[in-house]
């Protein structure tokens, strides 16, 4: 059975449709690509897919439950997990703690734990720590863990969203371009740490991006979007030579 | 026992400068008292600075720490004052411990005040944008009207109310007593708080404040703070969160209110101690003490409070220099160069390590 199962799914913004008929099935384990040029729908359908956008109609169901329409966090809960194309860190605190909001819900203690100092808290706080400080290491930021985030350069910065969105604890992951503003030699890091997330995190991940040397080099099967239509969907080296799909890139 | 210090968290020992400031601060103002070189109108002022004090740390966990706006502290601090001296008056010859009777009235006050915050709080703060900022201001106001109408008397048959018009009380007229007497409010409420109880007070609130946000919770709040969609693409609660520190700050304020009414024996509601200039004024002492900051909020209390009485001696002129100060500490505070120079003074300090902005002192 697949881990992700959209159908159907469409929004309009007033007048205009932004996403319709969108059709997507995800195995479990499988790196996904969705292209398409700029302005096809792909950023809309992560948006409904996480609840920022609530659907016109169509159904998505994560792992046999429904969450069509549900909001952000519950969504998150049930473990989609997602980065940003701009990205979206907690600026103002550090490394290590925003790795520990994403532990938010794996690791919990009540406010009046942490109020009065019960020993709850520093059980939980350490393991929590020790938690955040593995998943930093991975990613190769154990070393910026005092860090403020906005203090990071800018690939770092990439990555610590990748850690955060991790720490939930998600069935899938969405990474809405995660290569876009890095140069070649960050782009083929980056390739190795999505695989490296994939095979050692028992990960599905779903990723929109432009780098087609990225897109062919780890998604196994894709999606193509123009004008919030589904243009081509299979196999990546297939889709990569359909004729069509090179005229909606390159043009007639 | 010697690295006790050097492990410590930054944070805790942060926070534990703070506490010993505040006991040193206390410790000496005593010993003035007590050998008598503290004037009268020193004294009179070490009360009120407690309660702006609380006041002002209970408004930063809103406007510094959640991010929201609130332009109505003054009223949550409001109805603390109002339910504390009112259960105090009804209870005081039923209680034999002035401390006792202190901590119910602390209890009920603080409880009210947070009961409003909540209140308010639920549809508030479900929207985004600056909607509580209008609302806390309008609450502000309101409440003060309300409390100028309200009338409450108590003989044998038991208490009275009336709204608006006195002479509906119904009330005997020969043994029944005033509780609140619409404009002229609460009087003759026993003094039972004073500067030690009001420093153990602010102590306790920082102790409450410092230990929330450096925990699950306070992360949660600030990440809010910080960016809205990452805290909900996370699994944050956010109508939760901002519901629990938006109460928690309203009751902090109330029970600055419930300290500032037992200071005084007439307590009355109008525009200029719980009114919209009052809610500014703490507004003034958080944002010049530093938004997110507790210790800078005390500081700039202490020095905003003491500095109009100080200068009294400066008669007309004393707003004129008031306003200087203020600009001063704004630019000491908040110019890049000033944080530069700070950071480098206090880099230099044996204990001080290199400033961290955005670090909660």
């Amino acid at each position: 059975m697949a881990l992700l199962e959209v159908k159907d799914l469409g929004i309009s913004f007033g007048g205009l449709q932004a996403v319709s008929e969108f059709n997507i099935s995800i195995k479990k384990g499988q790196l996904y690509g969705l292209i398409g040029p700029n302005g096809a729908g792909k950023t809309t359908v992560f948006n409904m897919l996480t609840g920022v956008y609530t659907p016109d109609c169509g159904s998505i169901v994560l792992d046999g439950v429904p969450i069509t329409g549900k909001k952000t966090t519950y969504i998150n809960q049930a473990g989609i997990a997602r980065t940003f194309q701009n990205i979206r860190l907690f600026n103002d605190q550090t490394v290590l703690d925003n790795v520990k909001i994403g532990l938010h819900n794996q690791i919990k203690y009540n406010t009046f734990t942490s109020i009065v100092r019960l020993p709850k808290y520093f059980k939980s706080e350490k393991q929590m720590k020790e938690k955040a400080m593995e998943l930093l290491k991975v990613f190769d930021l154990d070393k910026e863990a005092d860090l403020l985030a906005s203090n990071l350069p800018y690939g770092k910065q990439r990555k610590l969203e990748i850690a955060r969105a991790l720490a939930t604890n998600p069935k899938l992951l969405l990474l809405d371009e995660p290569a876009a503003g890095m140069n070649p030699n960050e782009t083929a890091e980056l390739m190795d740490t999505i695989r490296f997330v994939r095979d050692n995190f028992d990960m599905t991940i779903l990723l929109i991006e432009h780098d087609m040397k990225l897109v062919s080099g780890i998604c196994e099967e894709l999606t193509v979007l123009n004008f919030g239509k589904v243009l081509c969907q299979g196999y990546t080296k297939e889709v990569l030579e359909d004729t069509e799909v090179i005229k909606a890139y390159i043009g007639d | 026992m010697k690295n006790f210090f050097t492990n410590m968290k930054k944070s805790t020992k942060n926070h534990l400068i703070t506490y010993a400031g505040i006991i040193v601060a206390y410790a000496i103002m005593q010993i003035l008292c007590g050998t008598g070189v503290a004037s009268n109108l020193i004294k009179g002022l070490l009360v009120p600075i407690c309660v702006y004090s609380i006041v002002a740390i209970g408004l930063n966990l809103c406007v510094g720490i959640l991010g929201e706006l609130s332009l109505g502290h003054a009223g949550f601090m409001c109805i603390g004052a109002f339910t504390g001296a009112l259960a105090t008056k009804l209870l005081y010859d039923y209680i034999p411990s002035k401390i006792l009777m202190f901590l119910i009235a602390l209890v009920i006050g603080t409880f009210f005040a947070a009961l409003f915050g909540f209140l308010i709080g639920i549809p508030v703060l479900r929207l985004k944008g600056d909607y509580l900022a209008i609302v806390t201001l309008a609450f502000g106001q309101i409440i003060i009207n309300i409390i100028n109408v309200l009338y409450i008397g108590k003989d044998e048959a038991g208490l009275h109310f009336a709204f608006s018009n006195p002479n509906a009380i119904n009330m005997n007229e020969e043994t029944g007593v005033w509780l609140i007497n619409g404009a002229k409010g609460i009087t003759k409420i026993p003094s039972i708080s004073n500067f030690t109880i009001g420093v153990i007070l602010l102590i306790v609130s920082l102790f409450i404040v410092y230990h929330l946000v450096d925990s699950r919770t306070g992360r949660a709040i600030m990440a809010i703070r910080d960016n809205r969609i990452a805290a909900e693409s996370v699994g944050i609660n956010i109508t939760k969160y901002k519901m629990l520190a938006f109460t928690i700050s309203a009751a902090i304020a109330g029970a600055g209110g419930v300290l500032y009414s037992h200071n005084l024996s007439t307590l009355t509601a109008t525009t200029n101690n719980f009114g919209y200039n009052m809610s500014i004024m703490i507004l003034v002492y958080v944002v010049l003490g530093g938004m997110g900051s507790f210790r800078g909020s005390i500081i700039a209390t202490v020095i905003l409070y003491m500095l109009p009485e100080l200068l009294r001696g400066l008669s007309d002129y004393r707003m004129l220099f008031y306003a200087i100060i203020l600009i001063g500490l704004m630019l000491f505070n908040w110019s890049p160069k000033a944080i530069v120079w700070r950071q480098k003074v206090l880099s230099l300090l044996p204990f001080g390590k290199k400033g961290e902005k955005g670090k909660v002192e």
